[in-house]
């Protein structure tokens, strides 16, 4: 290999950058209360509308989780007063309109794309959606059954039992986050239509809704569709939910989920996380960069690059209006699970401990900022940032702010969101991998007070 | 829709493919190698995809993982990926950065060599193996991706063995195969280069030429053998696989014709009416009416040698055993035989093609992608432009003509998982077995 000085003048520099600025948008308010965010994109025939309610998986009223789910799919699946949910679909997918409902923690969304040609004829279908949902009792069971059969097969699925469990783990029993978005097999089977009914008419209401329209479209005829569509509409606005994001500990634990005979660990060490709203979200997303969050950061390269523990391994905050999980995820080869988690333990403590490099830090904020552009190519990634700058209440410029702030990050500063936002006495490790493999070495690490568990969560001896 | 396509090659062979955008400030460089995981020798299944891993490893003028460095510092972003015919590698940069990618890519494809050792074969052989761990081992179902085209290729065929490749296999590739296959494959001649986005034409050229420009042309590779088979499996091919699984799954495949060839298109917009989206035959029927499966969907490998691949794949619920699971979804595909489809399931199914393929072409890196997808298989990267009308002239008597052809018992093979009976502690492999009727 040739010595460093000689690489660097054999490299290529980069020209001046071209401007960039995030796609214009405006924002009004309907009369009776739906909001509008059009961003006129004009590139290729195409129009992405996303149709944000104030009804995500928070809402869902204690013992039956798994509500605002079932409604956002139901939305469509359960058709309307004119088109049972066969005919919808079928309405939809003529035009050629990819079309998804589904709701997350903060909020639901219906998301279409569509060539520009067919938007008048889709935002009809969309006021039908939105407006005459008719919740048909066959399918409404059908998507219970269904959502049964997805957590059925999560006890043979590793990383998704990984996750899902380590959010149980992590989190209060009082807390909305503890259980699974979709809901637990218990509390799915308890839902019936009647509250669906209820869900839908006390959350899905004009005041909570938000249009957003990006693509191909002017401002003035993306809001004559929208009066067109939900003008009428009449309805109050549903009260915000607030999440209970209380830990369940806070001393460190592990938590071994057994899966006998498996050849890799499915590895998750974090600790409650931070709002999406708190003002340090910059320090922290571009301390998390350097940790865990880019393929060279420093957990990737340590577990994978320097120890070929594994395929990856990444880390992460999980954005949501209140705390979501901070999460170190990987899955490793059975016998080194010790030694890997022994290695993130590390990189968590010494992110802490002294400040990143300059090179460390240059290349997180050079990333984020070089690459924000390429973020925003489709009109569906448009329209999801357009719903983060909504659901999280971002101030209007939050965009056009993005990249400068990213800029301004220090080392101190990095160290400092480390040191306040990372802790290391509270970690709680999930493995779900084979005891017989993991569990000696584990206890032996001496990371915290270790329990097993069957793949329904249960402990057992 | 139309989007802007030059072409031109290099003396050495390297075929180009430009397609100019400005509308954002973003370039695309893409880069196809001809050479996949049908290339390999016996012996050294998963080569081609280690050797992927071992790209990203550094150069003569780049240190090992500099790549991924120097890309995520240009605020770009990257990877590659191996497939049975082809290997590719990618970047999306700034496009005042677009001379960086092209260096990359130049530096790899002429001085990789130097930057070889054992101990970073020995490191990514070990990823590679955690990495078919991770996406097949120990995930449920995952051995699909290497048992199917093992049940549907004949031994001899080069799509037969595993891409990700054996674990014994694995082991054995040593630092002379990896020079061997670099020198025979990784050669300009073997490779197309695109460019989409931001870029002024005569500056791309001219740095390709001065990057590119120099690397030697390869000695030629060895042929691939005959890949050509009959249109038909000539009967029921069957594998039941127990797994750690919870509910039975069916990968049920039909022998289909090559990618790219007209027939192609009819087999496409089949695989749309049968399992693409909710509205398709097999949701609303199985999903939706019949409430035997929990999904339902079907695709194309798209080969582009011999013949493809046409799988319908549906889980099933709960209450439904493996036996009733393979009986509901051969019923369907019967009655399909039978009756044919319909008119209007043709249009929704090439509607929702049309409107994906536009959504696609928003992201310079998809651009770049099928052009070159299609200059590396045709040497007509132009054909993109013909996607939208290729599908748009199908008919139902062509869909419905390619289904009496092919969709009957006498082409199908299936892959079942069952849940495993003997419980933990038995390795999967071992339980499968395999029938020909």
């Amino acid at each position: 290999m040739t010595s460093p000085t000689a690489v660097k003048a054999s490299r290529p520099n980069p020209g001046p950058p071209r401007e960039y600025h995030f796609p214009r948008f405006e924002r009004r308010r309907l009369e009776n209360g739906i909001e509008l965010v059009v961003a006129p994109v004009t590139k290729l025939p195409l129009v992405t509308v996303a149709i944000l309610s104030d009804a995500g998986s928070v809402c869902d009223p204690a013992g039956r989780e798994g509500v605002a789910q079932l409604v956002a799919k139901l939305m469509l699946e359960g058709g309307t007063t004119n088109s049972d949910g066969a005919e919808l679909t079928e309405r939809f997918e003529r035009l050629g309109a990819s079309i998804e409902s589904q709701a997350d923690w903060d909020a639901a969304a219906i998301t279409m794309t569509t060539l520009s040609e067919h938007l008048p004829a889709a935002f009809d279908l969309l006021s039908e959606v939105l407006r005459t949902p008719e919740f048909r009792a066959r399918e409404v069971e059908r998507l219970k059954a269904e959502r049964l059969a997805e957590i059925l097969q999560l006890r043979t699925e590793p990383r998704g039992l990984a996750d899902e469990l380590f959010s149980r783990f992590l989190y209060s029993a009082s807390s909305r986050y503890a259980r699974p978005e979709g809901g637990d097999e218990g509390s799915v089977a308890a839902i019936d239509r009647d509250q669906i009914l209820a869900f839908y008419e006390g959350r899905y209401l004009p005041g909570g809704t938000t249009v957003i329209v990006a693509g191909d479209i002017t401002s003035e005829r993306a809001e004559e569709l929208t009066r067109r569509a939900f003008g009428s509409w009449t309805g109050g606005k549903p009260a915000r939910v607030v999440a209970d994001d209380l830990p369940a500990r806070r001393e460190r634990a592990v938590h071994i989920i057994a899966k006998g005979d498996a050849p890799q660990s499915e590895l998750r060490i974090g600790h409650v996380g931070i709002a999406r709203n708190h003002p340090d979200f910059f320090p922290v997303n571009v301390m998390n960069a350097v940790l865990g969050g880019l393929f060279n950061s420093r957990i990737n390269l340590n577990l994978r690059e320097v120890h070929a523990y594994t395929y990856g391994a990444f880390s992460g905050i999980q954005w949501r209006r209140e705390a979501g999980p901070f999460v170190v995820s990987t899955a490793v080869k059975s016998d080194i699970t010790d030694a890997a988690a022994r290695e993130i333990l590390s990189e968590i403590n010494r992110i802490r401990a002294e400040a990143i490099t300059p090179e460390e830090l240059s290349l997180a904020t050079s990333y984020l900022d070089g690459v924000f552009p390429i973020r925003f190519e489709t009109t569906s990634a448009i329209a999801a940032a357009l719903a983060v700058l909504v659901v999280h209440g971002l101030p209007e410029d939050y965009y056009d702010q993005y990249r400068a702030r990213v800029r301004s990050m220090t080392a101190d500063r990095l160290l400092e969101a480390a040191q306040r936002h990372l802790h290391p006495e509270s970690l709680q490790m999930v493995v779900v991998g084979d005891p017989a493999v993991v569990r000696s070495p584990l206890e032996q690490l001496g990371f915290g007070a270790t329990t097993l568990y069957d793949t329904a969560g249960n402990p057992t001896p | 829709m139309r989007i802007p396509i030059d072409t031109f090659s290099l003396p050495n062979g390297l075929f180009v493919t430009l397609s100019e955008d400005h509308t954002a400030p973003i370039v695309a460089v893409n880069l196809w190698y001809h050479v996949g995981s049908a290339n390999e020798r016996p012996g050294r299944t998963g080569f081609a995809h280690l050797f992927e891993h071992m790209l990203f490893q550094g150069s003569a003028d780049v240190e090992a993982n500099e790549h991924f460095e120097l890309v995520q510092r240009a605020g770009g972003t990257l990877n590659g990926s191996t497939w049975l015919e082809r290997t590719n590698y990618f970047e999306t940069v700034p496009s005042n950065q677009l001379e960086l990618a092209l260096w990359l890519e130049a530096n790899r494809m002429g001085k990789l060599l130097p930057a070889m050792t054992q101990q970073k074969l020995d490191t990514q052989r070990e990823v590679v193996m955690n990495e078919r761990r991770w996406s097949m081992d120990n995930q449920p179902y995952g051995t699909w991706m290497e048992r199917l085209p093992a049940l549907c290729f004949p031994p001899e065929h080069p799509f037969h063995h595993s891409l990700m490749g054996s674990m014994e296999d694995l082991t054995a590739a040593s630092l002379d195969d990896v020079a061997q296959f670099f020198a025979t494959y990784y050669t300009p001649d073997n490779a197309v280069l695109s460019i989409a986005g931001d870029f002024e034409p005569g500056d791309a050229r001219r740095l390709i030429e001065k990057h590119f420009g120099d690397i030697p042309r390869g000695a030629g590779k060895p042929p691939l053998p005959d890949m050509s088979l009959p249109p038909l499996f000539g009967g029921w091919k069957r594998e039941v696989v127990p797994d750690d699984v919870m509910l039975p799954r069916l990968f049920l495949a039909f022998r289909s014709p090559a990618f790219g060839t007209e027939e192609y298109y009819a087999a496409s917009v089949c695989g749309a009416v049968l399992g693409l989206r909710n509205g398709s035959r097999l949701r609303r029927r199985l999903v939706r009416e019949r409430q035997i499966a929990a999904d339902a969907s079907a695709f194309t490998y798209d080969l582009a040698k011999g013949s493809d691949l046409l799988v319908v794949d549906v889980t099933a619920r709960p209450e439904v055993t493996a036996e009733q699971l393979e009986q509901e979804v051969a019923d369907e595909i019967d009655t399909i035989v039978r009756d044919g489809v319909q008119a209007a399931e043709v249009e929704r199914a090439v509607a929702v093609i049309q409107t994906s393929f536009v959504s696609s072409l928003q992201e310079a890196g998809e651009r770049a992608d099928r052009l070159s997808l299609f200059a590396t298989y045709f040497r007509r990267p132009e054909l993109v432009n013909e996607e939208v009308s290729r599908y748009q002239a199908v008919t139902v008597d062509g869909v419905n003509a390619f289904i009496r052809e092919r969709l009957g018992n006498n082409n199908r093979a299936s892959l079942l998982y069952v849940a495993r009976e003997d419980g933990p502690g038995e390795l999967v492999g071992a339980g499968a077995a395999a029938e020909e009727r």
